[in-house]
């Protein structure tokens, strides 16, 4: 939650320009809107621009932006500090995004938060000295019913203990991708001791057969506890889906990796490759 | 017609009024921070809510259109409550540093929180402090005392077209500034000071110096430039302390250029304070007596084709028309107003008036700006332009300096071969002004102060004429003066008399000697080595260029301390009042010109002002009419001839500084080095 | 219990895929032509017929809202769909299930819904931090133009349409309409003034309706099962299917939908597994997002979850989130946590938001600590009904309603606070 004023002159690189890449997905960006509204591209421009420039925001990419638009860089300003996802400083390779509005908070947060500190030495706001690690405090980010959860760059990571979340942490300092979404295995938001509603045969194509125990206190479960549950969960759903898509895990993990190759604004934070969205024309109806 | 009920009193009203200014048609104050007149409506300061019929919350009046059958009530607890809830949420992080408040005594929040407020702060937490910001040696921030009404905001977007203040951020840790430092560049910028409903933006050179209070206020004319501003001169004992806008709609509406406002530091430095007298090379003090015997002395023998006089852009139209009569007893017909030497037919009218109007402005579709920068020669005649722009459907054609005006131009040229080829239909633009219903064109000192003038002013004139510029109810043709003193003095045929001769024959003569003495009334635009031998009498009130060559100093006095009529560049005559004396010995212009006149036995005919000003009302009757303009008979002017390619230059080379006023003033002075050379930096690293 | 056969969201869970094949496979995109070829008015009607009321807080009748857009096109004015997905109540998830798992049941509603206003265009509003709900969604609507189901001669129906999806960039306020539409112009999210509303000048100044993710989702299927197949749920004026979050406290957390109506406590049990450590553990809960002012558990006992059973108890529906307390837990920075929520997200603009936000926020840490006096209790309830109603949007309010619900109902538990407190200090300063 970055509000406010522009990193420090010292930080600030000297220019910015989009490469040749996102110049052209900028233009099909703005090509979605009727023209003489370009600047509705501005938001979208200017995470572009953040995604291109190690997940911040310097003020030569918003003025960069501001004149791509052609609107007055004040504009540009006002926008870039206004919205919380636009970083004005720079912010660690593994940007953690820590969810303590009342639900999470609710749900162990602040384990979370101790997690974060015990195992990075980061409280909100801190930034690992060498980059890696960057977290902040943020507020809720929609995904409630999968309390406590926390952002790193694109991605959720749900049903969080302290327990999960030091185990988080240390994969994405050894550099693995850890599985993305619920950390205890559930899938979306169903609930851990399986679905009490669409059972009926014809519809549950698809779902894990057999219910599980009921939720373990969230505070008593270690992660390792969890994992032979988890293995068990997929193991069930394998036999249900399709032979290619044995591991629940696995397909979600490659789906979240497709899903990126074909993301909207392309790059993540993370500078994974860059997507390859088919522009639309505009409606000629909704040119004046 | 929509026809409401306000109060228990109906009311009918225009379509499109808001239920607060149908409250303030029959008279009910409605408080308000973020609404202003002539800005957009936001409706976010919510001071201005009442209760509307059938409405669960109270509404924001300044938002609400008035609709046909609505009972609004202003006057009732719940409208009380909401009141009393913003104005202590306002209330809460507002320092409540009246005591040392610039803004205090004329602040919208005082009064406010004394009319609506509590008596006391329920808050008891700690309040925010915002860091000051530096807009520039103009404006002053004191950003914790800000309510983020974005008035100033709005102004810059709207009204000035310097879109360069934002509010950056959100939540209560939402700031007013520019967000990335940096001066504001606008001509307009002082604006934000009166806007500013609290001490949150103040005027700089003025912070600390004077309450409100403490001040004699004046109601004047601005003489800065040729437009006429009307202006409220706050004096204490012998100072003017600031100046400050005064409505007139036709004119300036109620904002004034920041020259116009800020260069009245300027009054105080460079003073000419006593009469001087060359004696060896070198000007010393010397009495009234003493300066009046040099020039007599001077005079003797001379014969009036020996004698010359100009006036200068700053001076009212009574002491020009006292040193015209005293030269003509003297037996001079070499005499002119246009010490630059713009061709202007004194004889026609039409050819040298803003003929449109400034206010006609709003009515044009299409305007052609020839040799002029009108964002720097006339701030108030461009926003009016920008005003009109933002209406919509207006294009603007410029030839001339390439320059930001603030609103969309097409350059078409930059110079007189442009005018030539739009008027011979070869341009695009020429299509644009052929089918306006209201076309203007508008010509700058740019393009007639040079030598070709008079072949440029026919040019332009033939162009109105092949457009159809005039006609029946509409006259699109304007000349842009510069010299607040100019039209008065093409009134008053401050021109060469018969065989006599005008400002480029005079400077020969001085050359050759021919004119062997030169009276400059307030001329300060002529380069001292351009009146070769001839012995120069400088009436004014600034030690600028034209004292420094004189030989005989005469201290006049400055517009803010003398009575004068001025007429602006569309004709439009106007009183200047006194509002504090000329400094020393200085005296007023007629006076010394009065007094001169019966030292050489040729006495003028006028003991007071009252009666000179009844001549002049004889003389030139169009004078007299004060705030009224005559429009002007569309008549032949100019002269057809070769146009040099050279392009047009605007007179203003630095909007600061035009003027001996201005050049005086530390704070123009500042602006240079802080907002034009600042920009020169960006440009610089940015090109 | 709502049975599987009414359910409309079938892929809630994610158990399938979300791409065409398998949204085609569960009745999306099926014959979509035939529901367009019912012509404008009839599809109005019938979403009228079906009592849909909006999904994402306001629950104002969906078929009235698209009954102000104007009938006849005007080329110059376009008419506009914009789909708020801008899902950001705390207690809240639901829209999201929907993006990322049935994106082509919304982009069919899309289709469908904006022939009804007379849209050829429509902008899918999504927050930011959905990145990979969007790429979802992003996928789907490129499928769907791949397979003729957006764009010239949309699926057939002889509707030219075009849909777009645009990110947020981190601001709860977007989710109010016409802050919404500010962002979409790409300046701040801060809420317009009313009027104009948006069907009369919305986004670009064009007739717009701006509706929820869930809302637009379910009127394809109340379109193929009619209007009274959806009316039939709940009670009149709250009819209708409608997901619910169950957040917070209880053994279970999930998503789940039901039909309107259903008794908060069946929803709690049935569904989530029952309130932690049981029923009688129960403490409170918000029972529409954090905006809806809070209910202890003995309204809890028998309050329905719809739009009027809430609103008796001086509640709402809200977006349907529950947020789940039990007696562990300090209710008091709860709501606390729920006032600096509100303060960080006021957009700015209006005074007593702006500045109020703060004062409650400043106040609430406060009464956590129990560090006030008692009569600031009702200086609090004071403030908040200065900022109710007193700002453009309904920030100010939401900002209001959970401390107000907060006094209502825990004012005993605020002023133990406060004396255990001044008790401590006194026991520190005897000592």
């Amino acid at each position: 939650m970055s509000f406010g004023a522009p990193a420090p002159e010292s930080q600030q690189p000297d220019g910015f320009v989009f490469s040749a890449e996102n110049l052209k997905r900028a233009k099909q960006i703005i090509a979605r809107y009727p023209s003489g509204r370009q600047q509705s591209a501005l938001l979208p421009l200017l995470d572009l621009a953040q995604r291109q420039n190690e997940n911040w925001l310097p003020r030569a990419a918003m003025d960069y932006v501001a004149e791509l638009l052609e609107i007055p860089p004040i504009r540009a300003y006002e926008v870039a500090s206004f919205y919380t996802m636009f970083n004005k400083a720079p912010v660690g390779r593994h940007f953690i995004q820590v969810c303590t509005t009342t639900p999470c908070w609710l749900c162990g947060s602040a384990d979370v938060l101790k997690a974060v500190k015990d195992e990075t030495g980061l409280a909100p706001g801190g930034m690992a000295d060498d980059g890696s690690l960057s977290v902040i405090e943020v507020e809720c980010l929609g995904a409630c019913v999968n309390a406590p959860m926390v952002q790193v760059n694109d991605d959720y990571y749900e049903d969080l203990s302290y327990d999960r979340m030091v185990s988080l942490i240390r994969a994405l300092k050894a550099g693995e991708a850890p599985k993305v979404g619920s950390q205890t295995g559930r899938k979306g938001s169903q609930a851990l001791s399986g679905p009490t509603s669409l059972l009926d045969p014809a519809l549950a194509v698809g779902a894990p057969a057999k219910p599980k125990a009921s939720r373990p206190k969230a505070e008593a479960k270690s992660a390792e506890k969890a994992e032979p549950e988890k293995a068990e969960a997929d193991k069930v759903e394998a036999e249900k889906v399709e032979p290619e898509k044995a591991d629940p895990a696995k397909v979600e993990a490659e789906n979240a990796e497709s899903e990126k190759l074909e993301a909207p604004d392309g790059e993540t934070a993370k500078g994974r490759a860059t997507a390859k969205t088919k522009p639309r024309p505009p409606s000629t109806k909704d040119k004046d | 017609m929509p026809k409401l009920t306000i109060d228990g009193i109906e009311i009918e009203v225009a379509p499109g009024t808001s239920v607060l200014q149908a409250c303030e048609q029959l008279g009910i104050e409605i408080p308000r921070f973020c609404f202003h007149e002539r800005l957009s409506v936001p409706a976010n300061c919510r001071m201005c809510l009442v209760e509307m019929e059938r409405s669960p919350k109270p509404i924001a009046s300044c938002a609400m259109p008035c609709g046909d059958g609505m009972v609004i009530r202003t006057d009732t607890e719940v409208v009380h409550k909401a009141r009393k809830g913003v104005m202590e949420f306002l209330l809460i992080n507002h320092p409540l540093d009246c005591p040392i408040c610039d803004q205090g005594g004329e602040c919208d929040l005082q009064d406010q929180a004394m009319a609506f407020g509590f008596d006391r702060s329920r808050y008891a937490e700690n309040k925010r402090a915002v860091k000051e910001k530096n807009l520039g040696p103009l404006i002053k921030t004191f950003m914790t005392r800000c309510i983020h009404c974005t008035r100033c905001i709005r102004f810059a977007d709207e009204i000035a077209g310097t879109p360069e203040l934002g509010a950056t951020g959100r939540s209560e840790q939402m700031e007013v500034g520019t967000y990335i430092e940096k001066a504001i560049t606008s001509e307009l910028s002082g604006n934000l000071i009166d806007i500013c409903p609290v001490g949150a933006l103040t005027s700089k050179p003025y912070q600390f110096n004077a309450r409100p209070w403490e001040l004699r206020k004046t109601e004047t004319i601005d003489v800065l430039d040729a437009v006429g501003s009307n202006i409220r001169v706050d004096a204490r004992g012998g100072e003017v302390m600031r100046v400050l806008p005064r409505l007139h709609e036709d004119v300036n509406e109620e904002w004034i250029s920041d020259r116009t406002r800020f260069a009245c530091d300027g009054l105080r430095r460079q003073r000419l304070d006593r009469p001087y007298v060359r004696c060896d090379g070198k000007l010393r003090p010397a009495s009234w007596d003493e300066a009046f015997a040099a020039i007599a002395e001077r005079l003797e023998g001379l014969d009036g084709s020996q004698i010359a006089a100009l006036a200068g852009d700053l001076c009212d139209a009574e002491s020009m028309l006292a040193l015209k009569e005293l030269m003509a007893a003297l037996g001079s017909a070499n005499l002119d107003c246009r010490q630059d030497g713009a061709a202007l037919d004194p004889a026609a009218r039409a050819g040298y008036l803003f003929n449109t109007t400034i206010a006609g402005i709003e009515q044009a579709d299409a305007i052609l700006i020839v040799g002029a920068n009108p964002r720097w020669e006339a701030t108030m005649v461009n926003a009016r332009i920008r005003k009109r722009w933002l209406m919509g459907g207006l294009s603007v054609g410029v030839i001339g300096p390439n320059v930001d005006l603030g609103y969309r131009t097409d350059h078409l040229g930059a110079g007189p071969q442009t005018l030539q080829e739009l008027a011979a239909g070869d341009h695009a633009f020429a299509k644009t002004l052929a089918k306006a219903e209201r076309p203007m064109l508008i010509v700058g000192m740019g393009a007639l102060a040079r030598p070709d003038g008079a072949a440029v002013l026919a040019a332009a004139r033939s162009a109105a004429e092949t457009f159809g510029l005039v006609k029946e109810d509409w006259n699109g043709f304007n000349v842009l003066h510069t010299a607040a003193a100019r039209v008065g003095g093409l009134e008053l045929g401050f021109v060469p008399g018969e065989g006599g001769r005008g400002t480029a024959g005079i400077l020969d003569g001085a050359r050759n000697g021919e004119v062997k003495l030169v009276w400059l009334l307030g001329a300060d635009e002529i380069g001292a080595d351009r009146f070769g031998d001839a012995f120069v009498v400088y009436q004014g009130h600034h030690g600028d260029r034209g004292a420094h060559r004189a030989d005989v100093i005469l201290p006049g006095a400055a517009y803010t301390e003398k009575n004068g009529t001025y007429v602006n560049t569309e004709g439009r005559p106007q009183r200047g009042k006194q509002a504090v004396f000329p400094p020393g010995e200085a005296r007023e212009d007629w006076k010394i010109l009065r007094a001169f006149s019966d030292r050489v036995g040729r006495t003028l005919p006028y003991d007071s002002l009252e009666q000179l000003r009844g001549h002049m009302a004889q003389v030139a009757p169009r004078l007299a009419r004060i705030d009224e303009i005559e429009p002007a008979e569309w008549q032949a002017f100019g002269k057809a001839g070769k146009m040099d390619a050279a392009p047009f230059a605007s007179p203003v080379e630095v909007f600061y500084m035009t003027d001996p006023i201005s050049r005086a003033s530390a704070t123009m002075a500042k602006c240079i080095s802080q907002i034009v050379g600042e920009g020169e930096k960006r440009t610089g690293t940015d090109g | 219990m709502l049975a599987d056969k009414d359910r409309i969201f079938t892929n809630l869970y994610g158990w399938q895929g979300w791409d065409l094949a398998p949204a085609r496979a569960r009745g999306v995109w099926n014959d979509t032509k035939k529901l367009v070829a019912m012509g404008r008015d009839a599809i109005v009607e019938e979403v009228k017929t079906s009592g849909l009321r909006g999904r994402g807080g306001a629950g104002f009748p969906t078929g009235l809202k698209w009954s102000f857009m104007p009938k006849e096109p005007d080329p110059k004015r376009p008419s506009y769909l914009v789909i708020n997905a801008d899902e950001s109540e705390p207690g809240t998830c639901k829209d999201r299930e929907i993006l990322r798992f049935d994106p082509h049941r919304l982009i069919e509603g899309a289709l469908v819904s904006s022939f009804a206003l007379g849209a050829h265009a429509c902008y899918i509003y999504i927050r930011g931090e959905f990145y990979n709900e969007a790429s979802n969604v992003q996928k789907a609507i490129d499928e769907a133009y791949d397979a003729g189901l957006l764009g010239k001669n949309a699926a057939g129906s002889g509707w030219d349409f075009d849909l777009y999806l645009h990110r947020g960039a981190g601001a709860y306020i977007c989710g109010e309409e016409t802050a919404l539409l500010e962002s979409l112009e790409g300046k701040k999210g801060q809420p317009r003034n009313k009027p104009p509303f948006p069907a009369g000048a919305g986004l670009y100044g064009c007739p717009t309706t701006v509706n929820n993710v869930e809302t637009i989702a379910v009127v394809p299927e109340i379109l193929r099962r009619g209007g009274n197949w959806f009316a039939g749920f709940g009670r009149p004026k709250n009819s209708g299917t409608k997901l619910f979050c169950i957040s917070g406290h209880v053994e279970q957390p999930c998503d789940v939908e039901e039909e309107l109506g259903i008794p908060m406590k069946e929803l709690i049990e049935r569904h989530a597994g029952g309130v932690r450590g049981g029923w009688d553990n129960l403490l409170a809960v918000l029972p529409g997002g954090s905006s809806t002012p809070i209910l202890p558990r003995t309204q809890c006992e028998s309050v329905l979850m719809d739009f009027d059973s809430l609103r008796e108890a001086k509640s709402a529906l809200g977006t349907g989130g529950l947020i789940v307390m039990d007696k562990s837990t300090d209710v008091i920075y709860a709501i606390a946590r729920l006032s600096h929520f509100y303060m960080h997200e006021s957009c700015g603009q209006c005074t007593p938001c702006r500045e109020g936000t703060g004062w409650l926020w400043r106040v609430m840490q406060r009464m956590v600590k129990g560090n006030a006096r008692v009569e600031e209790i009702d200086m609090l309830l004071e403030v908040t009904k200065e900022i109710e109603g007193h700002t453009i949007c309904a920030h100010g309010d939401a900002s209001a309603w959970p401390i107000q619900g907060l006094i209502r109902h825990f004012r005993p538990e605020m002023e133990k606070r406060i004396r255990a407190y001044r008790d401590a200090a006194h026991r520190d300063a005897a000592e």
